[in-house]
């Protein structure tokens, strides 16, 4: 199964892009990323529950959000500042990860129109260092584990 | 221990992916494993080297068979460790489209 998510990370670059075509207008793109309740739901997973503790959608807005897991413990908590939000365009923000030491980011989300019902969105990040990015990269497993990795996690939680 | 390989260099080939998906689901000899790959026998005894020695597959002699079965410490430790970006984002993604196709705007 070809993973529709692009990413590109050259070597020695503290940056990365991501991109991904969307089988949806691009109002409903830009819409699954202003509108808390959506983000919650989508940044929900089997595993962890998200909140988005604060979300200002606008310019000197800014976001905090956490994951809980199923005892409700934070696993995961994040916040930043927005320095751009226009509407179907483009959102420009930092993130930093609470207590992970790993800096803080600017993301940079592009929202494109491709056609009435299809759209593409380009995500550039940019790290605090080439070390940074491949810290969070891990780059041996950003290509190729996909489909494995999922069948052995699946294996593995019936291990447990 | 023998240090020279390493996990994230094992699941690198796919390959050794793919012997890694065969005895997950049951301890495997090595013959019966290399049966199921077109490549010659002495490059499959390879790959199974290879796992063995970064600890991702264990042997179990059997009679005169040895059999490899998956460690699941050791592939824990991967599945903990790795979260693959991409796959992270793929996930998401999906997730998001589906949401949205299925979004009612409020009144």
């Amino acid at each position: 199964m070809e993973l529709k998510t692009k990413i590109k990370a050259e070597d020695g670059k503290q940056e990365l892009t991501i991109t991904r075509e969307f089988d949806l207008p691009v109002e409903l793109l830009f819409k699954a990323h202003a509108d808390p309740e959506i983000i919650e739901q989508v940044m929900t997973n089997p595993y962890t529950t998200a909140k988005i503790l604060k979300f200002e959608g606008k310019k000197h807005g800014s976001y905090q959000m956490e994951s809980t897991d199923a005892n409700g413990k934070v696993v995961f908590r994040a916040n930043g500042t927005i320095h751009e939000f226009t509407p179907d365009k483009k959102i420009t923000r930092t993130f930093e990860m609470e207590n992970a030491q790993l800096g803080v980011q600017l993301e940079i989300y592009e929202f494109e129109k491709l056609t009435e019902s299809t759209s593409r969105l380009n995500t550039h990040i940019i790290y605090e260092s080439v070390a940074l990015r491949d810290k969070i990269l891990k780059s041996p497993f950003a290509q190729g584990l996909s489909m494995a990795h999922d069948r052995i996690l699946e294996i593995m939680k019936k291990l447990k | 221990m023998n240090l020279r390989r390493d996990v994230f260099q094992a699941i690198s080939d796919p390959t050794r992916r793919a012997i890694l998906l065969l005895v997950a689901s049951q301890a495997m000899a090595a013959g019966a494993i290399a049966s199921n790959f077109d490549t010659a026998r002495p490059t499959v005894s390879k790959h199974l080297q290879i796992l063995t020695e970064c600890e991702l597959l264990k042997q179990e002699q059997s009679g005169r068979e040895i059999y490899y079965h998956l460690n699941p410490k050791k592939m824990k430790e991967i599945a903990d460790f790795v979260e693959p970006f991409r796959k992270m984002w793929d996930d998401r993604y999906n997730k998001l489209e589906t949401i949205m196709k299925n979004y009612k705007p409020k009144k």
